[in-house]
């Protein structure tokens, strides 16, 4: 079980506001985030991650404590380790793709096996200027993919994938979150993105 | 023609750039990170030598490091080293004079690039050392080369800061652009002639060879 409890102030062109989010997420299981825009979503990706501090809160995962303000406990991202796909993709521009995945992981046979089930085997000596959007999309779901992680979070990660693409991508995606034993979070705006994914849902709004 | 005052301007340009450059990195990412009115006071002053008369900041200079100030005697006393009339005073005051040339590209492009970049980084482990060296610092390569051509060229132009600390020591501080000015001052048009087309020549090349280098790169080298 994944428990976070986070207050955090978010500053809005409306004013500030509050980000008050207690939720619980079960091991293995695939969460979606949804909210109106603005309302936090992807501050609280951040925060579970470790990129972002909140001003009150607790995170714990597998029994183990991430976070607490009271008891100034405050893993770094380096040590959580999360899968991050950032709504931006984040992909390092002076990179290959191959050099994407060998930056996340030494494991060659992963390398492959995450390069074939993205479809980016005839990409691997590609930097990201030259891929199509679909194609950086997943590049950055598979590198968050090569940690192995024991958390992914995901900040809108399909939305510039087509139906058909996605639709054999989450299947292939399934698989290897079983395997690796990952708690998963998404946050989509579309309901029909992520039917045949997620498993729960979460809302998040915001307190003045 | 002479070539010693080429060659000085060409070596203290290139001391300059060595010296910016290994300062100025890790000078301009500490400016780049959030900003605080302290760090707007540092850069403030460390911009000065931009705008600032170069003979008012040599004058400074000049008293700064003179044997009769507390730095100026300190330094003679404990390590016998006079900075006024000499090289090594030319490198420190073309350091100070060409630092914001240096660092003003290389902040400017690490604050540009998007944050997620690092924040990516960090998710897969990576400490902040390492991701500065492996994905910021490959990202801002044509910035890094704007740095390195302007503080060079900027150096090797020096003439009022020059004047003031080093004066005009035939094989020790008189570079290229005060040779210049001797030889019109004495009326030897075609030395000045000589010794500024070389300048030139030495400038264009250079600038060219960063036009090469960052050809396809998305900016040109002096954006």
């Amino acid at each position: 079980m994944i428990k976070a409890t986070i207050h955090k102030k978010i500053k809005t062109y409306k004013g500030n506001s509050q980000l008050i989010v207690e939720a619980e997420f079960p091991l293995h299981s695939i969460t979606r985030i949804h909210g109106s825009s603005g309302s936090g979503k992807t501050t609280f990706l951040k925060t579970l991650a470790g990129l972002i501090t909140p001003e009150k809160g607790e995170i714990h995962a597998k029994g183990i404590c991430w976070l607490d303000t009271v008891k100034k406990i405050n893993w770094r991202p380096q040590q959580r380790r999360v899968g991050f796909v950032f709504q931006d993709y984040a992909l390092f521009p002076n990179m290959t793709v191959q050099e994407h995945l060998q930056y996340a992981t030494d494991d060659k046979l992963l390398i492959e096996r995450l390069l074939r089930i993205g479809k980016m085997e005839s990409f691997t000596q590609h930097k990201p200027q030259h891929l199509s959007g679909g194609q950086q999309q997943r590049l950055a779901i598979l590198r968050a993919l090569a940690l192995k992680p024991e958390l992914l979070l995901l900040d809108e990660a399909f939305s510039a994938l087509d139906d058909e693409l996605r639709n054999v991508l989450i299947v292939e995606l399934k698989v290897l979150l079983k395997e690796f034993g990952t708690t998963t979070v998404i946050v989509s705006h579309h309901i029909q993105e992520t039917v045949d994914f997620a498993d729960r849902a979460l809302k998040i709004e915001q307190e003045n | 023609m002479e070539w010693t005052p080429i060659w000085l301007s060409l070596k203290l340009a290139a001391c300059t750039t060595l010296i910016l450059f290994i300062v100025g990195i890790p000078l301009a990412y500490w400016l780049s990170r959030r900003s605080s009115l302290g760090k707007v006071m540092i850069e403030a002053i460390l911009t000065m030598p931009l705008v600032l008369p170069p003979s008012v900041l040599g004058f400074y200079l000049l008293l700064t490091f003179s044997p009769n100030s507390i730095l100026g005697s300190w330094l003679l006393e404990h390590f016998n080293i006079s900075l006024v009339f000499s090289f090594e005073g030319l490198v420190v005051a073309s350091v100070i004079y060409s630092l914001p040339f240096m660092v003003s590209p290389i902040k400017s492009a690490l604050a540009h690039l998007p944050v997620s970049l690092a924040q990516a980084s960090y998710t897969m482990g990576k400490s902040k050392l390492e991701t500065f060296y492996r994905v910021l610092l490959p990202n801002i390569k044509s910035s890094l080369c704007t740095a390195i051509v302007l503080t060079f060229a900027h150096t090797l132009g020096e003439f009022g800061v020059v004047l003031m600390i080093g004066g005009k020591l035939a094989g020790v501080t008189q570079v290229a652009s005060i040779a210049i000015y001797d030889a019109v001052d004495n009326n030897q048009f075609k030395e000045a002639n000589q010794y500024s087309l070389v300048l030139f020549a030495i400038t264009f090349v250079i600038v060219i060879l960063v036009f090469i280098f960052n050809r396809n790169s998305a900016r040109g080298p002096l954006e």
